[in-house]
């Protein structure tokens, strides 16, 4: 692969240099969707036909003019499937645009193909999919999983089988897969991305956002989706700044917390130390490295469990089997049709979602599980309103472990849910997160680095990102296949 | 709260989900080990937080101006459902 053309900068550069045009580009990236996917199995959908009309179609001039971008199938698009890698919607075509996708054509990309996910983005190994043919593999090591739920996009720009995807982040579906596939991905403050068209999961924590080679391409990417949108009413009327202007290589001056609550046992010794390198790299550019503290960090997976559960049971029973998806055959009764709709559309992990949302929000239960839950996540945000008052922007691991082997969590949910330790606290506080590539283990498998700011200060990330980004360009290295 | 409070069977109902017995008996262990391990929020002091403070962060209340726009048109919202006539949804009666 040319690194020099398959990044969203580098294809508006060649564009304008008229060394390449969109459709040489779609071409190529057909062409090597067709090496590399059967071994990946990172795209549930790509019509080949319309990516290329689309591209015959391009206006370079445009900001993303030309420029192919994948699409995690939870977001819909007019006229096109959106499945959310479930049997209940299997069939469902979408009579409407969502925001993002509006403002990605408006901007010129081409949209090309629908990525695997884990079903209603519930998972971290992306293997809960009901409808990819096979497992998505992860592309430094193919026995391992992508991470998820956004693992058909990751797998799909860590193999370079993609330039640029969109993902959604609930828990930290976009950054943990991004760390373990060794891409760059960012979870935009809640509220600077209208999510207007993505299928809800837990509408107080999703958000969608970049999975790309390079920093830069997260900063492209992510002008092109922000904004104030008023169809949706959790999106702010903040101004948007050009994110591209602050990629800056310098980081004097920068004040970087260490939350010493993010350095627990059972962390992955290669992770660790590849984080340690990373802070001492900072830290000898002229970055300030202070300690800070989040005391309520342990907590934040069993907050996530229980309000994200909550949420996730109010918002999928839409799905009854009545206006769209999937209805079960010869009901007997109105109440039939709901309950085997539901038992015949639903996965395993998701049934177990809803019936755990169900039970906290259950007469009895509601004050001792998600009241307190609830209180809990408003000391884990002042947490982080504590901590910024003497940094700028926080850095831990994105993921205790790099990428694991197929198979090995499926057995015991617990397990898999504390894959998403280190990220789930973002989301309950609304801040943003972008991770980004900081190595590799001796096996070869990639590591991710967070970095946290506070709300709307996604500047502040993109800035300490890009400046170690140069200094190390990891993304230059590819996996073999 | 131990982890025999959870009654699968029950809050499937309530969550009109039919299950297998297979299906059953495995969220009733799996389910109580997380509920066990969700037990650690109880210990926590929480006695500082308003009720008040548990609405989503909201920096303002946006409001959109109140303008007529394009909806959905008859045919697109149809367009998925399971069974149709008349440009109605059939769903089988409620009342008897």
């Amino acid at each position: 692969m040319n690194l020099e053309t398959s990044t969203i900068a580098g294809l508006k550069a060649a564009y304008q240099k008229k060394t390449l045009t969109p459709l040489e580009a779609t071409q190529d990236l057909i062409q090597r969707i067709q090496e590399v996917d059967p071994k990946l199995n990172a795209y549930l959908r790509f019509n080949e036909e319309d990516a290329l009309q689309q591209a015959k179609a391009a206006e370079i001039s445009k900001p993303l003019g030309g420029i192919p971008i994948a699409i995690k199938d939870n977001i819909v698009a007019r006229g096109e499937k959106a499945t959310c890698a479930s049997k209940i919607l299997q069939n469902f075509v979408s009579p409407y645009d969502a925001t993002v996708i509006s403002k990605l054509k408006e901007a010129g990309a081409i949209l090309v193909g629908r990525m695997n996910m884990d079903e209603f983005a519930m998972g971290s190994s992306c293997e809960y999919s009901a409808l990819a043919e096979s497992t998505t593999r992860n592309p430094w090591n193919q026995d391992c999983i992508p991470g998820g739920s956004s693992g058909g996009s990751a797998a799909a720009v860590g193999g370079w089988e993609a330039v640029a995807a969109l993902g959604s982040d609930t828990g930290g579906s976009i950054r943990q897969p991004a760390a373990l596939c060794g891409c760059v991905g960012m979870k935009p403050t809640y509220g600077r991305v209208s999510r207007f068209g993505l299928v809800a999961f837990a509408s107080s924590l999703d958000q969608i956002g970049p999975l790309t080679h390079t920093v830069e391409d997260t900063a492209l990417l992510l002008n092109a989706i922000s904004g104030h949108d008023p169809q949706e009413n959790t999106s702010h009327a903040v101004t948007v700044p050009d994110f591209k202007e602050s990629l800056n290589p310098s980081v004097k001056g920068l004040k970087i917390g260490i939350p010493q609550e993010y350095f627990i046992e059972g962390i992955d010794s290669e992770v660790a130390a590849g984080i340690q390198a990373s802070i001492d790299w900072y830290q000898s550019n002229g970055a300030e490295i202070i300690d800070v503290s989040l005391p309520h960090t342990n907590a934040a997976v069993a907050v996530y469990y229980i309000v994200a559960t909550a949420e996730a049971s109010a918002n999928l029973a839409r799905f009854d089997g009545v206006r769209y998806g999937k209805r079960t055959e010869n009901p007997k009764d109105i109440l039939d049709l709901y309950r085997s709709s539901r038992e015949e559309g639903f996965g395993q992990e998701v049934k177990r979602r809803i019936i755990l949302g169900t039970y906290v929000l259950s007469s009895g239960y509601y004050d001792a599980y998600y009241n307190q839950a609830q209180k809990v996540r408003q000391l884990i945000r002042e947490d982080f309103v504590q901590a910024f008052q003497k940094c700028d922007v926080i850095l831990t691991p994105t993921s205790p472990s790099p990428a694991f082997k197929t198979g090995e969590k499926m057995t015991d949910p617990l397990q898999m849910y504390l894959a998403d330790i280190f990220t789930i606290a973002a989301n309950l506080s609304g801040i943003p997160g972008i991770s980004i590539p900081c190595g590799f283990t001796q096996s070869g498998l990639p590591v991710g680095l967070q970095l946290l700011s506070s709300h709307f200060e996604e500047t502040k990330i993109l800035h300490a990102a890009y400046a170690y980004e140069q200094a190390h360009e990891w993304y230059k290295q590819q996996p073999a296949f | 709260m131990k982890k025999a409070a959870i009654d699968v069977s029950y809050v499937a109902d309530l969550a009109r989900i039919e299950l297998t017995e297979k299906e059953k008996e495995l969220f009733q262990k799996q389910l109580g080990d997380v509920l066990d391990y969700v037990e650690q929020l109880q210990k926590i002091d929480t006695s500082s937080v308003a009720d008040s403070a548990l609405a989503p962060d909201f920096k303002a209340n946006t409001l959109r101006a109140d303008t007529i726009t394009d909806s959905l048109s008859v045919d697109d919202a149809l367009l998925n459902a399971p069974q149709q006539n008349n440009d109605l949804i059939i769903a089988p009666k409620i009342v008897e």
